[in-house]
């Protein structure tokens, strides 16, 4: 995975709590393949009418929001379903940070490990990160070993869970770092055949 | 190895026992006792065929067709060939890699979160994951059990391990009884419209007090079921005589002498009494009314004697926009009485609410009377159907006018085309209200499935208790 360290990008305001997974990918389109790009799903009940035609006010069809790499919602970002697949959409679209106050924590463990970045802020920093990019501002600076964002004079701090953003800052895979520990994973599997046998030997 | 002297909390007591490795900045490898894969599991796979690895413990890697599994057909030939590509790429998946399928045409086929407990591949003490969130289901037997993504399917497909970060202890205490009506669907609302719908963000919840040592191992489930609704990734019920008991002479539970000697461990699996729990909750079981959802989040619940929430009154911004929102999207007044929403069908089903005692429940309202308004009643699994078929539910449902279909996730999530019409509004044993979740436009109301049927009786949102009179 590409390593996340700064980003310097234009940003989108999704003024709405509880942006669920559902909403993010609908299920209708879960059964495509990733090879054809998820991103023209992400949001679709929101960014499309009933006719396929996009609605013109909302944030991702906003010109002024085109190329954004960054979005800021409100609190719950992310609840619901465990769908990959809702990382997948973000991602592929060109999403590479969410700024919120509040994530499903499911949605966090499937964004650091597509490096996707989720930031959480207060929830009075996300109203004032939205006010700003309302008010016209369109780009802001994330510091990821600082834990800051940056948009004109203004300076925010968010938190993640250090694991993560050790993950993320070095492009780590938890398969590359489990590879190390087949041994260690043997050991446990043959003591507890004697401790839980019925948890490693099951009736055929 | 660190020293784990001091009182433990259940969920320590498992999560220690699962540990393989440990990192310096917190992360543990865990290992994984039971893994659960569905139709939605292929992207797992696919990352599987891309590494060129196999399933590395395919005697614990159980395949279940659910998320896509028709209800009104069961020959694959006669259903979307999209939707049927779904199931047979995950029935080829399991073949390919020795892994144990129920397929669609198993008679102990079911929604995953069924037919784990039914069949006792459900453990206490185990450690259980599954692409999908409402693992949190398993809980209900005294285990860590969570919902994953499709890297971390991968992960334990390759390696039967998991890297994770502890969460933080939080206990809620339901005390007392709860009164006639009142089950384990409105505790579980009630605690969520209490916290919020991240209120339990990061925490592993064990749910403790005599109103959840009294539920009978189905209510523990729909109970547990609902912890991800509260932003929990799972809870937990200490396992007891009733967990016991429910699983004596299960298909994949240690039979005879073996039985005995894993009931005197799990008989241990409790928290130590001073354990330490980071937030701790307590809501009286008596004061819990039947709860039914208004809006577009699990936490926009109210008992059914309220009225909706008027957003000119919620002083703060973000939260008022949020009742603007759900009002608008559910196509509801400011103040109305919750029991004046009229719906347009009902659901009985999903993982939340769809087990034998949740059929009976419903039916018992239902008996003798007429659904004013169409719907579906979906049983959890397969063998559940044949249960119900035995006691006679299934004419209740259909002398009542509504749809009596085989086994799966149905219109919990429409991904099989059960789903909600634009614009319709559907009361619904499920567990999500999100916009959307049973359909585009579709406007969903959760309730117990004893609630949903007094809806199905008058064509509205109601009260189940007037229409108990001599019920049970």
């Amino acid at each position: 995975m590409k390593p996340f360290t700064n980003l310097d990008a234009k940003a989108a305001p999704l003024p709405f709590a509880s942006v669920d997974t559902d909403q993010l990918i609908p299920a209708r389109f879960m059964k495509r393949s990733r090879s054809e790009g998820y991103g023209q799903y992400l949001l679709y009940d929101m960014r499309f009418d009933a006719d396929a035609k996009p609605i013109a006010d909302f944030t991702l069809n906003n010109p002024v929001r085109a190329g954004a790499e960054i979005l800021v919602a409100r609190r719950n970002f992310g609840a619901g379903s465990s769908r990959e697949a809702a990382v997948y959409a973000l991602v592929d679209y060109g999403f590479r940070c969410v700024i919120a106050p509040s994530f499903g924590d499911i949605f966090s463990s499937n964004a650091v490990n597509n490096g996707l970045l989720p930031a959480q802020v207060s929830e009075e920093d996300a109203e004032e990160l939205l006010n700003l990019l309302e008010g016209g501002y369109e780009a802001i600076f994330i510091d990821l070993d600082a834990c800051e964002i940056r948009v004109a004079n203004h300076v925010f701090h968010f938190k993640i869970e250090p694991v993560w953003r050790t993950k993320l800052l070095n492009g780590w895979d938890d398969l590359d770092l489990t590879s190390s520990y087949g041994a260690d994973i043997a050991r446990y599997a043959e003591a507890d055949r004697t401790r839980h046998p019925w948890l490693q030997e099951l009736p055929d | 190895m660190a020293s784990y002297d001091g009182p433990q909390t259940l969920f320590d007591k498992i999560w220690r026992n699962h540990i393989v490795a440990s990192q310096a900045d917190g992360q543990q490898l865990l290992f994984i006792d039971r893994h659960l894969v569905h139709e939605g599991s292929f992207h797992g796979f696919n990352k599987l065929k891309e590494k060129k690895a196999n399933v590395s413990r395919p005697d614990l890697t159980f395949g279940i067709v659910d998320h896509y599994a028709p209800t009104r057909v069961r020959d694959i030939s006669q259903i979307d060939p999209t939707i049927a590509g779904m199931i047979t790429q995950l029935e080829d998946n399991c073949r390919a890699n020795g892994v144990r399928i129920f397929g669609l045409n198993d008679p102990r086929q079911g929604i995953v979160h069924v037919v784990g407990p039914e069949q006792a591949i459900t453990l206490p003490g185990a450690t259980i994951v599954c692409g999908d969130s409402h693992t949190s289901t398993h809980g209900a037997f005294g285990a860590i059990a969570f919902g994953i993504g499709a890297s971390e399917v991968a992960h334990v497909l390759m390696t039967q391990t998991l890297w994770q970060k502890k969460p933080k202890p939080m206990r809620v205490r339901f005390d007392g009884t709860l009164a006639p009506g009142v089950g384990a669907k409105d505790m579980a609302l009630s605690m969520i419209a209490a916290i919020g719908a991240d209120g339990a963000q990061g925490h592993a919840i064990e749910y403790a007090g005599s109103a959840v040592s009294s539920l009978s191992m189905e209510g523990r489930l729909t109970l547990c079921n609902l912890s991800i609704e509260s932003g929990a990734r799972c809870g937990l019920v200490a396992p007891d005589e009733t967990t016991i008991a429910f699983l004596r002479g299960r298909p994949l539970a240690p039979q005879g002498p073996l039985l005995d000697r894993a009931a005197e461990v799990w008989r241990l699996l409790a928290s130590d009494a001073d354990a330490h729990f980071d937030r701790e909750v307590v809501i009286a079981g008596a004061d819990i009314a039947p709860i039914v959802t208004w809006g577009i989040s699990p936490e926009d619940s109210l008992p059914i004697t309220g009225t909706v929430p008027q957003p000119d009154t919620i002083p703060d911004e973000g939260r008022a926009a949020h009742a603007r929102e759900a009002i608008d999207y559910m196509g509801l007044k400011p103040g109305m009485a919750l029991t004046e929403i009229p719906v347009d069908r009902v659901f009985i089903g999903s993982c939340t609410n769809s087990r034998i005692e949740d059929l009976r429940a419903a039916a018992a309202v239902l008996s003798g009377r007429k659904a004013a308004v169409p719907g579906l009643v979906s049983p959890g699994s397969s063998l559940v159907k044949h249960q119900a078929e035995q006691e006679g539910l299934h004419r209740i449902f259909i002398d009542a006018g509504l749809e009596w279909v085989d086994s799966g996730c149905s219109m919990c999530v429409g991904m099989n085309g059960d789903i909600v019409p634009p614009g319709e509004r559907c009361a619904s044993t499920t567990n999500r209200n999100f916009k959307g979740r049973q359909g585009p436009k579709a406007r969903t109301h959760l309730m117990s499935p004893a609630m949903v049927a007094a809806a199905a009786v008058t064509g509205r949102l109601t009260d189940v208790r007037d229409l108990m009179g001599g019920r049970a």
